[in-house]
């Protein structure tokens, strides 16, 4: 069995970063999210791993590997930036778009892009493909890129919220899906083609490996050197306005109570019965 | 001429309209009054027509799509649905609930009938022109949009609206049954799986969050880790006050780097950048050290309290009301004894 596993990952500003937006003449943006640290998008760096595992586990022949590609759109150096410490976890091959950095660009506009350039990769077999990313990123958090990106590529079985993935001797798998109340939808998928947004899986972040780094490298920096450079469009939509929540609460320190006051406060709080 | 189409779905018992609908419906109603527009609803369900009666007096028109097919909550077999009851409605404004079975395909449907979406909103106006807000970079931002493109689809968070309960004052409803096309099934859905846990600790109804922090593991003053004992206070906290269970992200990470984790937790539990924003009437954090809980955890929690063992925690300093410095074992002990002695009386 192999696949050609398609992973969409943007980048992000690291989330233990202060953010502040601003606006800039072409829209609203993060105050200096040019220098601020960046890292892949958490949920989509799940799916990267994901695909890794997957295509090491379902290696194929030597004439037809399974293959891992990243897609990534965001401004080139700090693609190059984040991709010399993500290198060091998995086998891929970079596919760069240069463009806006953010989560305000149009999600239907970054899906166009993503779509056009995974048709586009040479050698991908669209049967065999599996698309993954995060179910929603860290950025837009909307869950609309990827599904898009899937619905253009006219990938027909589509599962959001991934948790795990379990594939079967026949080529099809059976997927966990996030659904409410902390539960997981079980699914069977006769097999590729499929999109599958990911959230947390079950794989623990690899171990930085420099080997597996230095060969990613050799094809990354050519491919960023080559990377096309895009332009989102608006797409009617106008932001009226972008702001930072104001609630600041007054907080009450309770430094002397001891543990019983603070148990009897806290009953009467929650309003137990 | 704006026109609003709500769609709406059955929920997990398959007899009902899910809450979420239900909330849609009044978003719905309120966005078609504000506009002077003609509301539709659009009802996707294996026995849709049942339902319908559950949104009488909401709308002058219900546009049904049942069948067995439709029993299950599908990429393929919803999408050509919803899209089916686009067509059908022509509607300029499409609202659903944000729900994860509309939330998988509902994109796919915009941009199968031309049109552009957004999700996650908490608050649409549609007073001058419409405007939606929504949170970007996990809660951290807000912002309004507004869009010149139609048909606009707006997926409405969980508890932004109250569930629509009925109305009838209003005159008869018009029901039609939609007919759709599927497509060739892939994908069979087999049922439903709760995490590996001793009990189910995500609540999503409960008034109450508790979140523990990877304080709980930590060394205490002994020297010592208690994981069994911290565990337990916990479970018996859940089950004595009906609390949901959520966690922060290092405390569940903790468990894929081998260190001692609470074995009810998953990545379910999980709150924050990588996990959910629940939204609860209170929230109780126990051994949190850091933003993810306090800022981007509970952002949508109204009333906080917290208990900590670090005085000069800043980042609860200003997002909770009151912040209690002392042993959370200590205190949750306590805390579930006089629950105990309560639900004794």
């Amino acid at each position: 069995m192999n696949f050609h596993i398609v992973v969409c990952a943007g980048i992000v500003p690291d989330p233990l970063q202060t953010l502040e937006s601003t606006t800039a003449p072409n829209g609203p943006g993060i105050k200096n999210e040019m220098v601020l640290p960046a890292v892949l998008d958490p949920w989509a760096t799940s799916a990267l791993y994901e695909a890794a595992n997957l295509a090491a586990k379902n290696s194929g022949s030597p004439q037809n590997p399974s293959k891992v590609w990243l897609v990534s759109l965001g401004p080139k150096a700090k693609l190059q930036q984040v991709m010399m410490s993500v290198a060091q976890k998995a086998s891929f091959e970079l596919v760069p778009i240069d463009g806006p950095i953010g989560g305000f660009p149009d999600a239907q506009a970054t899906a166009a892009v993503l779509a056009d350039t995974i048709a586009a990769i040479p050698g991908l077999e669209p049967e065999r493909l599996l698309l993954f990313g995060g179910w929603e990123s860290a950025t837009r958090g909307a869950g609309v890129t990827l599904q898009l990106v899937g619905e253009r590529l006219g990938i027909g079985d589509q599962f959001q919220g991934v948790d795990a993935i379990d594939m079967h001797e026949d080529g099809s798998f059976e997927v966990l899906e996030r659904v409410e109340g902390g539960k997981h939808q079980v699914s069977v998928c006769a097999g590729a083609p499929a999109v599958l947004g990911w959230a947390t899986g079950n794989l623990a972040e690899p171990r930085n490996n420099p080997q597996q780094g230095m060969a990613n490298m050799r094809t990354i920096m050519p491919a960023l050197q080559k990377a096309k450079t895009v332009a989102l469009e608006a797409n009617g939509l106008n932001y009226v306005s972008v702001s930072l929540p104001k609630q600041q609460r007054t907080t009450r320190v309770e430094k002397n109570m001891n543990a019983e006051e603070i148990a009897r406060e806290i009953v009467e709080w929650i309003g137990a019965k | 001429m704006e026109s609003v189409l709500v769609l709406t779905h059955a929920d997990e018992s398959g007899a009902a309209l899910s809450k979420g609908s239900l909330e849609a419906v009044t978003a719905g109603r309120e966005l078609a009054g504000q506009m002077g527009a003609e509301l539709t609803i659009g009802i996707v369900a294996e026995h849709a027509t049942r339902m319908a009666t559950q949104v009488a007096g909401a709308a002058k028109r219900v546009l049904a799509i049942e069948g067995e097919a439709f029993a299950q909550a599908r990429f393929a077999s919803d999408a050509a649905a919803c899209e089916a009851l686009c067509r059908a409605a022509q509607a300029t404004f499409v609202l659903a609930p944000q729900s994860s079975r509309f939330a998988r395909v509902m994109s796919a449907v915009a941009h199968r009938v031309g049109g552009v979406i957004d999700t996650h909103i908490t608050a649409i106006d549609g007073a001058a022109s419409v405007e939606a807000a929504r949170w970007f970079y996990r809660q951290r931002i807000e912002a309004v949009v507004r869009r010149e493109k139609r048909p606009w689809f707006l997926l409405l968070d969980a508890g932004t609206h109250s569930a629509f309960a009925g109305d009838t004052s209003q005159e008869q409803m018009e029901e039609i049954a939609i007919a759709v096309e599927l497509p060739t099934m892939r994908t069979q859905v087999t049922g439903t799986r709760a995490p590996k846990q001793d009990a189910q600790t995500i609540r999503p109804d409960a008034k109450l969050l508790f979140v523990a922090g990877a304080g709980w593991t930590k060394k205490q003053p002994d020297g010592q880790v208690h994981v069994a004992e911290a565990g337990e206070l916990i479970l018996k906290f859940l089950a004595a006050s009906g609390a949901s269970l959520g966690s922060s992200k290092s405390l569940v990470d903790q468990g894929g780097e081998g260190h001692s984790v609470l074995p009810f937790l998953t990545h379910l539990n999980q709150i924050g950048q990588t996990g959910s924003t629940p939204r609860h009437e209170k929230g109780l954090s126990t051994c949190c050290h850091g933003e993810e809980p306090h800022v981007v955890g509970w952002r949508f929690v109204g009333e906080r309290r917290a208990v900590s063992l670090d005085p000069n925690c800043g980042w609860t300093r200003g997002k909770a009301d009151v912040v209690y410095i002392a042993d959370a074992f200590e205190v949750m002990a306590r805390v579930n004894e006089l629950l105990e002695a309560t639900r004794g009386k």
